[in-house]
């Protein structure tokens, strides 16, 4: 007989301890990750975050969820690439976060995944930027509060470009010209991304075309995006472009690291980049394509959406407005205390010294004269067609013209979808 | 001991040996302890497998984004738009060219580690281990290093620096399809990854060819090297050969990881049926409609290759029908 069989375990003990074990993993849960020091009362609330890169965000987003009295906010903060992926598969499941941050989508209204936030907004619509709102508003009612605007640009080290005798490019032949020239054994001219993906937005602006028409109708397949992307495709071919950098475009180390003169980035990276740099560094706007195109800048940025299908609609919509429009310090710390953002709230943005000179104050000038705001009709669906378009055009070396068709024929099925 | 001896010959104890403890209720009941033990496992896989089969099913005749519960009925339409999108059909291809590099590389690399480690007179155990744990590593984090520290586009990756030495130019490993160097990423990591477990499996398998062979072999003349492993080594592992094919394919038909991690989901080559799915039903998308349709498409084309499998290689043929 084993030394198992003399113990005095017997159905009622195991029983016992089965239960005992429940009510322990119970009372840890209660000190799960709620971003508070101690417990709380009132609602439970989540709230969804993607990863960002700047030291502090994270404890940040924290600091503000335990400042919040009137309910305990459990903070989700989801590292890695697949955020949008992992915000989604949890809408559908009863663990659906209550609070969550992503891009303005129309998909999203229409499927009654987000709730209508027009009552919280309206009383300080005015002190918002008119496009963000306007990016936010379906059927004159507004889906989300954006927390901060990210104008996306170039940022170059003005000794390579003095080195090189290279001008500041304001059309894309230039800034091929000057990827050339700019181009050593050690350096390479331009970073774009590693997929191209963030230079599609910006391309078609330049050329005077668009996503979309204001009444909804494709507006990306003109000759002069076509011809774009040939010159793309020519500079992706020079060996004057970097590719397969360690890490992405978001990230400063391509143009901190000295692996490249001019690198695609977002403001967000400011700080990290004149850390490395000091004033070594310029911005300028994605260059003009063709004749009758103008110098663009892609301004992206994060939003805040209540799930419309959770359990605490009215207590996550009360904490939106708590933090993203009541508290203007939290906001102001948010945007300009890690990376460098712009806050949507004018007021703000006024009183916010640290984006008042310098080239902070470049990046918002840039901002307010080049930028473009994301379409909220412009779908997730569209932009994966698009993005193959670019890259079976320009990096696998297809037809632009065919691709943009295929594409064409894409965006007008999801808008037929849509829209009827 | 609860046997009884007569004669000297160990006999069973009879079923009444034990009358101290007559049954009670249900624990004598032998439907109540089919159902006690397999039931827990049933309910498991009819809530995780069958009902997502069957919902999956459903769902693909909805259009079906953002929600798993659809109202609005559009018969074939998810269908017509995945056999139509080129990143699918674009990704049997993909899988089909995975299968043909991967199968016969990982069955010789993993022969000839096990032939290697079999003859060493030293040190085996020490090889053997070394060749097997790269088993144990993650297949996101061996990905992740191929991608990021050896096959890096830039002047300090690992590969571009050994071709620097003998004055290639940096290599764009896997933004550029043209030429498709992400083959060699994704292949090497694989081999890097699995040959290991092969090698094990064939080292059993060489340990069990009886050594006299060998010695028949070598009275007979048979010269050591290429013939004797031609003539005996090679179908003596005919057996296991077949299985680790077999094994190899079925790892091939659910490569996810090495892609989705290595070529990114922006490309439009590159794409394992799987990542397309996933890119579809569970990326950005999300529009489980057109991804059930890829999955239901997906799974009828695996019955008939494992159909005309079977019927090409003879499996599940009973004896009378050969």
């Amino acid at each position: 007989m084993s030394a198992l069989s003399n113990s005095n375990w017997n159905r009622r003990n195991v029983l016992q301890a089965a239960m005992g074990l429940a009510a322990a993993g119970g009372l840890a849960a209660c000190g799960g990750n709620t971003g508070r020091s101690g417990g709380g009362s009132g609602d439970a609330l989540t709230q969804y975050f993607h990863a960002y890169g700047e030291a502090g965000t994270e404890q940040a987003i924290k600091r503000y969820a335990a400042a919040y009295k009137k309910a305990d906010v459990k903070t989700n903060w989801i590292t890695g690439s697949n955020f949008e992926s992992a915000l989604f598969a949890a809408l559908l499941t009863k663990k659906a976060p209550d609070v969550f941050e992503f891009h303005p989508q129309i998909q999203m209204v229409k499927s009654g995944q987000v709730a209508d936030l027009s009552d919280i907004i309206n009383p300080v619509k005015d002190d918002f930027n008119p496009a963000d709102i306007k990016s936010h508003t379906v059927d004159g009612k507004i889906y989300g509060v954006r927390m901060i605007d990210d104008p996306q640009f170039f940022f170059y080290r003005k000794s390579m470009l003095e080195k090189a005798k290279v001008d500041v490019p304001t059309t894309l032949d230039e800034l091929l010209e000057a990827a050339e020239k700019l181009t050593t054994s050690k350096v390479k001219g331009v970073f774009l991304g590693n997929d191209l993906t963030p230079a599609i937005n910006p391309l078609l602006w330049s050329a005077g075309a668009d996503t979309l028409t204001a009444d909804n109708k494709p507006a990306f397949h003109t000759d002069a995006v076509v011809a774009g992307m040939k010159q793309l495709r020519q500079l992706f071919t020079s060996g004057n472009l970097l590719l397969d950098a360690p890490a992405d475009y978001w990230d400063p180390s391509a143009i901190n690291q000295g692996l490249c003169a001019i690198q695609f980035c977002g403001m967000w990276a400011m700080p990290a980049m004149q850390q490395a740099l000091g004033d070594d560094l310029g911005v300028f706007p994605f260059p003009k394509v063709g004749d009758n195109g103008k110098q663009s800048v892609y301004n992206g940025g994060w939003s805040m959406f209540v799930n419309a299908k959770g359990k605490n609609v009215d207590a996550a919509k009360e904490y939106v407005k708590w933090l993203w429009i009541d508290q203007k310090q939290y906001q102001e710390d948010w945007a300009t205390s890690y990376g460098f953002h712009i806050p949507p709230r004018t007021s703000i943005a006024q009183s916010a010294t640290k984006l008042k000179s310098g080239l902070p104050a470049e990046g918002v000038k840039l901002f307010n004269e080049f930028g473009h705001f994301d379409n909220i009709g412009w779908t997730q669906a569209m932009i994966t067609a698009l993005t193959d378009a670019f890259a079976n055009s320009v990096r696998k070396n297809g037809d632009p013209n065919a691709a943009l068709a295929t594409a064409e024929k894409k965006v007008n099925a999801e808008l037929k979808k849509l829209f009827g | 001991m609860s046997t009884t001896t007569t004669r000297g010959v160990a006999q069973p104890a009879p079923a009444k040996a034990s009358p101290a403890r007559p049954r009670r209720g249900l624990r004598g009941n032998p439907t109540f302890n089919f159902w006690l033990f397999t039931g827990p496992f049933l309910i498991g896989l009819v809530i995780f497998v069958f009902v997502p089969i069957v919902w999956s099913i459903w769902l693909s005749f909805f259009d079906a984004r953002f929600t798993v519960t659809p109202s609005k009925f559009i018969g074939l339409d998810n269908y017509k738009s995945m056999l139509t999108n080129s990143n699918f059909t674009g990704s049997l291809v993909t899988f089909t060219v995975f299968a043909a590099l991967i199968v016969p590389l990982t069955w010789a690399l993993s022969l000839g580690l096990a032939m290697l480690v079999h003859r060493l007179r030293f040190m085996r155990a020490f090889f053997r281990s070394v060749f097997f744990l790269p088993t144990a590593v993650s297949y996101v984090a061996a990905a992740l290093i191929w991608k990021m520290s050896i096959f890096t586009g830039v002047r300090f990756g690992l590969m571009n620096t050994v071709l620097g030495w003998f004055g290639v130019e940096n290599i764009a490993y896997l933004s550029d399809p043209n030429p498709p160097w992400y083959w060699l990423v994704i292949v090497t990591v694989r081999l890097w990854l699995q040959s290991g477990f092969y090698m094990i499996l064939f080292l059993a398998a060489l340990q069990n060819i009886p050594a006299e062979l060998y010695e028949a072999a070598a009275i007979d003349g048979a010269k050591p090297g290429w013939q004797t492993f031609r003539y005996i080594t090679l179908p003596q592992l005919r057996a296991t050969s077949t299985a680790v094919i077999l094994l190899l394919l079925v790892a091939a038909y659910q490569a996810f990881d090495e892609f989705y991690n290595i070529v990114t989901t922006k490309a439009t080559w590159g794409q394992t049926p799987l990542m397309v799915l996933y890119k579809t039903a569970l990326g950005e998308n999300q529009d489980y409609g057109a991804g059930s349709a890829g999955a239901v498409i997906l799974t009828l084309l695996i019955c008939l290759v494992t159909l005309l499998q079977g019927k090409f290689m003879g499996f599940g043929r009973g004896e009378d029908s050969k």
